[in-house]
């Protein structure tokens, strides 16, 4: 390579690095800015000195501890469930020969194929008629045993549980259900390190769902709140901006801490899918 | 104690060796039960739901009147909306879902030469926006948008000596700043995929290349896209599912179901469209209709870029 297309390379590389973090950036020197004074000429480049009264702000405008909880609690509830029912379906489809299996395999790929937006209206319906609105179930439940982690954890645990094991498991005595508690999970860390972020993300940033099922400033999430409070606000966005960096925070810090592993995961597990 | 206990359940087990196999043999079915279970009442049960539904004048309070295919004939002659709405996602198909392959290839070549430094640090850049949710990305790009303080403009005016765009007022502005905000989410990550992709690529192959005098473009023209061609083919497919339910970005930006995507609806997509339907004017069995149209749009599109995929290979 020569110089010059190596400088080139680093360049473009570089010129995207900067595209994708600006706004990150951007966001925190927005939630410094005094509340009224968000829009001037030239726009804000630097830090200023008002995030906490901007923080204030937001517990002012919205009931922001609340909307935490309820985001921490349901995405922390539906990512251990998920990572239980996924590992026990994922364990049945790779170690396990049975009538159906082929069945169940073009069933998977057939609630992958369908897009979320197909049944909507009538999972509305059916929820109303669960009794299950305005509560956490309808962002939990349906997505425990879904196809997506079940693929994921059964393509992992092809590998990753030796059938000598099994055996071996089995002449010791222990029950299939002790077998997938004390052999297959402590063997599927890994697997279920990708699985949980994945689910995690994904309902930490879910709008569809609460929007649908919880859409009272109350008992909401964080995304529908800060919604609902970008919608209705006039004059000081401090507490918009602020909301904000507390939204996309969480996240960063599971990210950053694991980004190797599930960057590595992921893109492998969606090509093998 | 405790060991004593478990030997008494290893003994006990022992003892019952022949439920021990009993269970062998029901287990899978147990542990796939959960899955089974959603999957009829979460998945295929609306389905039929749905299409009974999309049959009927169906409101909040309950089926109506039979109308046949009323819904779907009203949506595709006299809907004022519909028609617009498949044009709408189209637009942010292309400008959107697309157009991020074009960024996404040539960057996964760059970030996969093997002489590149600081590969991990540009590859967990370039996942971050994958992973932050639309709400946050809209609250930070409406900032960005903003038709007089905005940077963006600030940017066009001032460095480009360019006339401003009309971010969120003007139906081409519209489209352009939700196609932007899928397209800073998505690239970064599309590469990732690639680069995924591009390391099961033999290297010896690039080394007989360069023997032969192959420059890095020829190489990238003649080896690294004929072998990328199933994963683009794979991302391609993803794209089009997605890219035609587009509705958190123009939802947020555009302030809800009460504005129905802004001026002119420029940024009411068909998923927009049938949000607002079913969940904000209550009609469900036209929201029902509307979901199937949508459904068997991406199914035709997806049978094109089949076909087309296919003609390339021969």
């Amino acid at each position: 390579m020569t110089n010059g297309s190596k400088i080139l390379l680093y360049a473009v590389l570089i010129f995207f690095v900067f595209i994708f973090s600006f706004p990150f950036y951007y966001v925190f020197v927005l939630a410094s800015q005094e509340g009224t004074n968000m829009y001037t000429y030239p726009p804000h480049i630097f830090f200023n000195s008002y995030y906490l009264t901007n923080i204030i702000k937001l517990f002012e405008d919205i009931p922001f501890g609340i909307n935490f909880l309820n985001s921490a609690g349901i995405a922390t509830l539906a990512t251990f469930g998920t990572a239980f029912f996924c590992t026990m379906s994922g364990f049945a489809l790779a170690k396990y020969e049975f009538k159906g299996k082929k069945i169940i395999y073009t069933f998977m790929l057939s609630t992958i194929a369908i897009p979320t937006f197909l049944n909507i209206i009538p999972f509305f319906k059916m929820m109303i008629a669960f009794n299950w609105y305005g509560t956490w179930l309808p962002l939990i439940i349906p997505g425990l045993a879904n196809a997506f982690g079940i693929f994921l954890m059964a393509q992992f645990l092809k590998e990753a549980v030796p059938f000598d094991l099994l055996s071996a498991a089995r002449i010791d005595g222990l029950s299939e259900f002790g077998i997938l508690m004390k052999v297959v999970f402590p063997l599927a860390q890994a697997g279920l390190a990708i699985l949980m972020i994945v689910t995690f993300v994904g309902s930490w940033n879910n709008l569809l769902g609460p929007l649908i099922f919880l859409p009272q400033l109350l008992k909401t999430t964080i995304p529908v709140a800060l919604t609902l409070l970008f919608n209705n606000l006039e004059g000081d966005r401090g507490g918009l901006m602020a909301g904000n960096t507390l939204a996309i925070l969480p996240l960063m810090l599971v990210v950053l801490t694991f980004s190797k592993k599930i960057i590595a995961g992921l893109t492998a597990g969606s090509l093998k899918g | 104690m405790k060991t004593i206990n478990q030997n008494a359940a290893l003994l006990k087990k022992y003892g019952n060796r022949k439920s021990t196999f009993k269970s062998h043999m029901l287990a899978p079915y147990i542990f796939i039960s959960p899955f089974i279970i959603s999957f009829l009442v979460f998945g295929l049960y609306p389905l039929g739901y749905s299409i009974t539904m999309s049959f009927w004048k169906w409101t909040t309070n309950g089926p109506q009147d039979f109308i046949g295919f009323k819904n779907y004939t009203r949506l595709l002659t006299t809907d004022p909306f519909f028609i617009r709405t498949l044009w709408t996602s189209f637009i942010l198909m292309i400008t959107g879902s697309g157009l991020q392959h074009v960024f996404a290839i040539p960057l996964a070549i760059f970030l996969n030469d093997h002489k590149i430094k600081g590969k991990d640090v540009f590859q967990l850049t370039y996942f971050l926006p994958y992973i932050t949710s639309t709400v946050s990305i809209v609250l930070i790009f409406a900032q960005l948008y903003d038709e007089n303080y905005g940077w963006l403009n600030y940017i066009l005016e001032n460095w480009l000596h360019l006339k401003p765009i009309h971010w969120l007022t003007s139906p081409v502005g519209i489209k352009s700043s939700i196609a932007i905000m899928l397209n800073w989410r998505f690239i970064g990550w599309n590469t990732l995929i690639y680069v995924a992709g591009l390391q099961s690529i033999d290297r010896s192959l690039y080394e007989a290349a360069e023997i032969d005098g192959a420059n890095k473009f020829q190489q990238a023209m003649k080896i690294t896209l004929p072998l990328l061609k199933p994963i683009i083919f794979f991302t391609l497919t993803l794209s089009i599912i997605g890219g035609f339910q587009v509705f958190d970005e123009p939802f947020v930006l555009l302030g809800g179901f009460t504005k129905l995507g802004g001026p002119q609806n420029a940024g009411l997509t068909t998923a927009f469209y049938l949000m607002a339907t079913g969940f904000e004017f209550g009609r469900l069995g036209k929201g029902s209709a509307i979901a199937w149209l949508m459904f068997l749009v991406i199914i035709v599109l997806n049978i094109i870029h089949k076909k087309i995929g296919h003609n390339e290979k021969n």
